[in-house]
């Protein structure tokens, strides 16, 4: 009984992107697909679903601590807000 | 040798210090951060048991599923059923994020060596328990799970959150039964009050031992699992249940039940916890029924799981 793990991405509606909702076991990507809708969208939750083999999936660090994500938080300059309008200045 | 067991020492007090910080900010622990090994063993300990309920819990109601009074009650009650398998199958999920497998949970709960909810081992007797099981047992289930969307652990708060929405229609369901039923032919409405009065104290219980005597309880309020106490759950279930059941005309069956003007609540009689107890270890009117239904069911699907593979594997083969 030990089927391979899937993680199911689900799109909500035209527009959106697919987000993760969870996990499920089946045999092969097909089962997890059928499994998926009838876990996952019995009350029309999406309209496009995608499974992938969560060992296939590459993650960042071990744990979600920020260390990998520091070098992002000492530049405000990314931000529009950093930078002061001059009055007068218009659509910017 | 000194330094480095000084660093670990260091390093995991960092890692608990960090742990706490995170359930102090009313953040989310996820599956990959560090967590004390208690705490994770108390997670799986109470999804597993949520889970196996979840699962359980298909039996006594799946039992009126060929009886339903109409094909409309018929669909709804299948659909029901349903979702209790995928409430069972998200939790699961939930569980095995931190370190346990579908396997081992599934041979735990065969094996008696995981509990379910105790209410699952009392007989579905008429059309009305399942009426009763929608606007109680749902509904005490509500009242306990409400408070889990906001609990410290990621992947069990969103599966509950998506629960809860679900149980909703559960509820609905079963006091919609039950409203027609009460208002219908008076042996309708006797079979109603009849299923009310034996599912009551079963469903108070559900909240579990008084807060005196609830072994797990301090630490997971601690940690954020838990947000309120066994009792404070109850006296809130009852509270909603009075005035449901005015609007349902049936009586609750508790001559104790009263309005305390000071206490701006309902003072009721307590389930009986021996009973409870003896439920717990085994005892109950269905537990064997119960565990010897889902191991037959496990057992007998076993050649489609092996049939999937084989065809998994075969292709495989034949597209490499």
């Amino acid at each position: 009984m030990s089927e391979p793990l899937w993680e199911v991405f689900v799109r909500p509606r035209r527009g959106l992107s697919h987000a993760h909702v969870g996990s499920l076991h089946a045999p092969d990507a097909e089962l997890a697909l059928r499994n998926a809708r009838d876990v996952n969208t019995r009350r029309q939750e999406g309209v496009s679903i995608w499974v992938v083999p969560a060992g296939a999936i590459t993650a960042s660090s071990p744990d979600e601590k920020d260390a990998f994500f520091a070098p992002a938080a000492d530049k405000v300059y990314r931000h529009p807000t950093f930078y002061e309008v001059p009055e007068g200045a218009e659509h910017i | 040798m000194r330094a480095a067991a000084d660093q670990r020492v260091a390093a995991n007090t960092d890692l608990q210090d960090y742990f706490d910080a995170i359930v102090a900010a009313d953040q989310k622990v996820e599956p990959r951060d560090w967590m004390p090994e208690a705490y994770r063993r108390t997670l799986i300990r109470q999804i597993a048991q949520h889970a196996h309920s979840e699962i359980i819990g298909m039996q006594p109601e799946g039992n009126w599923i060929s009886r339903a009074p109409s094909l409309k009650r018929k669909a709804i009650l299948l659909a029901k059923v349903q979702d209790e398998a995928g409430h069972g199958l998200y939790l699961y999920a939930a569980a095995e994020t931190l370190g346990i497998s579908r396997q081992e949970l599934v041979e735990m709960l065969i094996e008696g060596r995981q509990k379910y909810s105790s209410i699952f081992n009392y007989p579905t007797l008429t059309w009305a328990d399942v009426g009763a099981i929608g606007w109680l047992v749902d509904g005490a289930a509500i009242v306990n799970q409400v408070p889990l969307c906001r609990c410290s652990y990621g992947p069990y708060a969103r599966a509950m959150i998506r629960i809860c929405k679900e149980e909703s229609f559960h509820q609905r369901q079963g006091f919609e039964i039950l409203h027609t039923l009460a208002h219908g032919t008076e042996g309708q409405h006797a079979m109603a009050q009849d299923a009310i009065d034996r599912w009551w104290y079963p469903s108070l219980a559900m909240f579990g031992p008084p807060d005196g005597d609830s072994t797990h309880s301090e630490q997971s309020m601690a940690w954020k699992i838990k947000r309120f106490s066994n009792d404070d759950l109850r006296q809130r279930f009852v509270d909603m249940c009075v005035q449901q059941a005015g609007v349902l005309g049936l009586r609750i069956p508790d001559p104790g039940l009263r309005w305390d003007q000071e206490r701006q609540a309902h003072d009721y009689t307590q389930p009986d916890y021996d009973e409870l107890m003896q439920v717990i270890k085994g005892n109950g009117p269905c537990n064997r029924q119960r565990i010897d239904h889902r191991r037959r069911a496990h057992d007998e699907g076993a050649w489609v799981r092996e049939a999937a593979a084989a065809h998994a594997r075969k292709k495989v083969m034949t597209h490499v």
